[in-house]
């Protein structure tokens, strides 16, 4: 019995190093930044020790982190809202009516999936002036909304889709008209699909970088990530890495909260969901 | 906005019957466009005008800040061709791109095999690799710019302290060492998602086709590429066709980590366009260059989901 313990034991051993290496190697720049972010170094606020220094420059970082952070929990929370609103409904007509045009709008709309960020944002830039959102967290939430359109629309189809019908005609026979239908029997059946498109607006709003770097150009209206890059923008005199990465914590820390929370719906997300970028 | 009456009576007469429920087709019709239309607006306003709005642009003299100045086709199409870093960065992004999709995927096997393999660490394993792909790219580009640079970053005192390397590594020093540089963030970044993905395809292979594999006594070699690769060509092709855009797309991790340097060496094709529009205010030329990517994109789109396509049916 014993050596044959032993011969397993050996046959596992490459993949036991192979395994613990790579873990290792993922979580150790995780682990290096929160590390990073409560150390001092020589000629920032924080000049040596453990302890929060970098938080507190931070906190009174050019406008304050608390703007930053209202800002991105704004543009966020508004894309969210904005998606939801627009594809819940979309998604209810594409899958219970029938109307004109009704394949083309629908394909137009999983275009904007296949045209580059850039492209867009380039006359984006240019129209938010004319419709008097510029340079407005408004506007920043309206242009995140429609990069969610595709894969929300096309989630709220598939989960409207996946009712049985007689759901419905049941509560139509007691007389429910179509909006009562989808409040009271169709939104509680499709909440798996909505926390989904929800969570990956959320988090796709609040990474973004290159929309509000197009489109913002008034620090006190940038989102987090924008305002944490100018800490790396410096040029002049010493760079405040230990506050850079105390912002990277900052950033990253609801998102990894949110994975965890969420594991197995952001897994099942990732999945169905096209990932762009 | 109650519509469905209970029942059409049941006394009425055929030809009033089939009235009843043209009626009905009629007003479901008319709701249906009522639920669709914030979303028509919202696709047209935000998306189709600035296609046009974008497509009209290429072909005017647009500076950024004094807006439209008139037609000048096909002028900013031509400019691209003398544009010094226009090459430089369209082969820059092709080298880019080559580089990160092989890496990619093959972590990415690498990793679901690893997964696969089971033992009592799967769960803590699978954790560790996605955690990096829950955080956004502008962050995770920041944090690679600390752990890269010569201040506080701990790679070179381990290095010097494992006694693998005497004098410190410039990470984003010289071209090559940058673009390895940003590709191994991205690879720790993305490699967590493709290894999803493969994951996936991995558990649909049924079980006993390895079983009769081994019965036949095939190796671990053959088994693998016998069995595993081409039974997981259909989540093969969707890594490929994800991975190739987006690195094609390429932006966050460069204007963060390396702002296209050194020497303008890691320039990728939109940052291009970005420094066009927003550094040289040529919203014209930067316009240009984005319908050239728009295009070309298209088409390889096309081609890669006919390539899928295949993958399926075979």
């Amino acid at each position: 019995m014993k050596p044959k313990v032993l011969a397993l034991a050996l046959t596992r051993t490459p993949y036991y190093v192979l395994s613990g290496g790579a873990a290792i190697v993922f979580l150790f720049p995780l682990l290096w930044a929160a590390y990073a972010s409560v150390n001092g170094q020589a000629g920032s606020g924080q000049a040596s020790g453990v302890g929060l220094g970098n938080y507190n420059t931070l906190l009174h970082y050019q406008d304050g982190l608390g703007q930053y952070f209202f800002n991105s929990v704004f543009v966020s929370v508004s894309t969210v809202v904005i998606t939801l609103a627009v594809s819940l409904l979309g998604g209810y007509a594409f899958a219970k009516f029938d109307f004109p045009f009704k394949n083309a709008i629908f394909l137009v709309t999983l275009a904007i999936l296949m045209v580059p960020y850039a492209t867009m944002l380039i006359p984006l830039y240019v129209l938010l002036k004319v419709i008097g959102l510029q340079n407005s967290l408004l506007g920043l939430g309206l242009v995140m909304s429609m990069f969610q359109l595709p894969f929300a629309t096309f989630m709220m189809r598939i989960s409207f889709e996946a009712v049985p019908k007689e759901l419905e005609e049941a509560a139509q026979v007691d007389g429910a008209g179509t909006f009562g239908v989808l409040r009271k029997i169709l939104l509680p059946s499709v909440r798996p699909g909505i926390i989904t498109v929800a969570l990956f607006a959320f988090l796709a709003a609040w990474n973004d970088f290159i929309t509000p770097l197009i489109l913002i150009n008034d620090s006190s209206k940038a989102p987090l990530s924008l305002a944490i890059t100018t800490l790396r923008q410096q040029t002049m005199g010493v760079i405040d890495y230990g506050s850079l990465e105390a912002g990277v914590v900052v950033m990253a820390l609801p998102c990894l909260l949110l994975f965890f929370a969420l594991q197995g719906q952001y897994v099942r997300g990732f999945m169905s969901g096209a990932i762009k970028g | 906005m109650a519509t469905a009456s209970t029942s059409a009576p049941a006394s009425h007469s055929a030809q009033s019957g089939a009235r009843w429920w043209k009626s009905q087709r009629r007003s479901r019709q008319l709701l249906g466009m009522l639920y669709v239309a914030p979303t028509a607006i919202f696709v047209g306003v935000f998306f189709i005008a600035p296609l046009f709005l974008v497509a009209r642009m290429s072909a005017s003299t647009w500076p950024l800040l004094a807006g439209d100045k008139g037609l000048n086709f096909p002028d900013n199409y031509s400019a691209i061709e003398t544009n010094a870093l226009f090459w430089p960065a369209v082969w820059f992004t092709i080298e880019y791109t080559v580089l990160v999709t092989v890496l990619l995927i093959g972590m990415g096997l690498g990793l679901a095999l690893l997964i696969q393999a089971g033992g009592k660490w799967k769960g803590f394993l699978r954790t560790s690799f996605l955690l990096p792909s829950a955080m956004g790219l502008a962050s995770a580009s920041l944090l690679f710019w600390g752990l890269y640079s010569d201040s506080i970053g701990p790679l070179n005192p381990l290095l010097e302290q494992l006694r693998i390397t005497q004098n410190p590594i410039e990470f984003l020093g010289d071209p090559l060492s940058a673009l390895l540089s940003t590709t191994f963030l991205i690879v720790w970044r993305f490699a967590g998602f493709y290894m999803l993905i493969l994951l996936v395809g991995l558990q649909a292979i049924p079980r006993d086709l390895y079983e009769a594999a081994a019965i036949d006594g095939a190796n671990r070699w053959h088994t693998f590429r016998y069995i595993t690769i081409p039974l997981l060509r259909r989540s093969l092709a969707l890594s490929l066709i994800l991975c190739i855009t987006g690195s094609l797309l390429a932006f966050d991790q460069f204007y963060i980590l390396t702002k296209g340097g050194p020497d303008n060496s890691t320039i990728t094709v939109v940052q291009l366009i970005y420094r066009e529009a927003f550094q040289r205010l040529n919203l014209g030329t930067a316009a240009a260059i984005s319908i050239v990517v728009l295009a070309v994109l298209l088409v390889l789109n096309a081609v890669q989901f006919r390539a899928l396509r295949g993958a399926e049916e075979t």
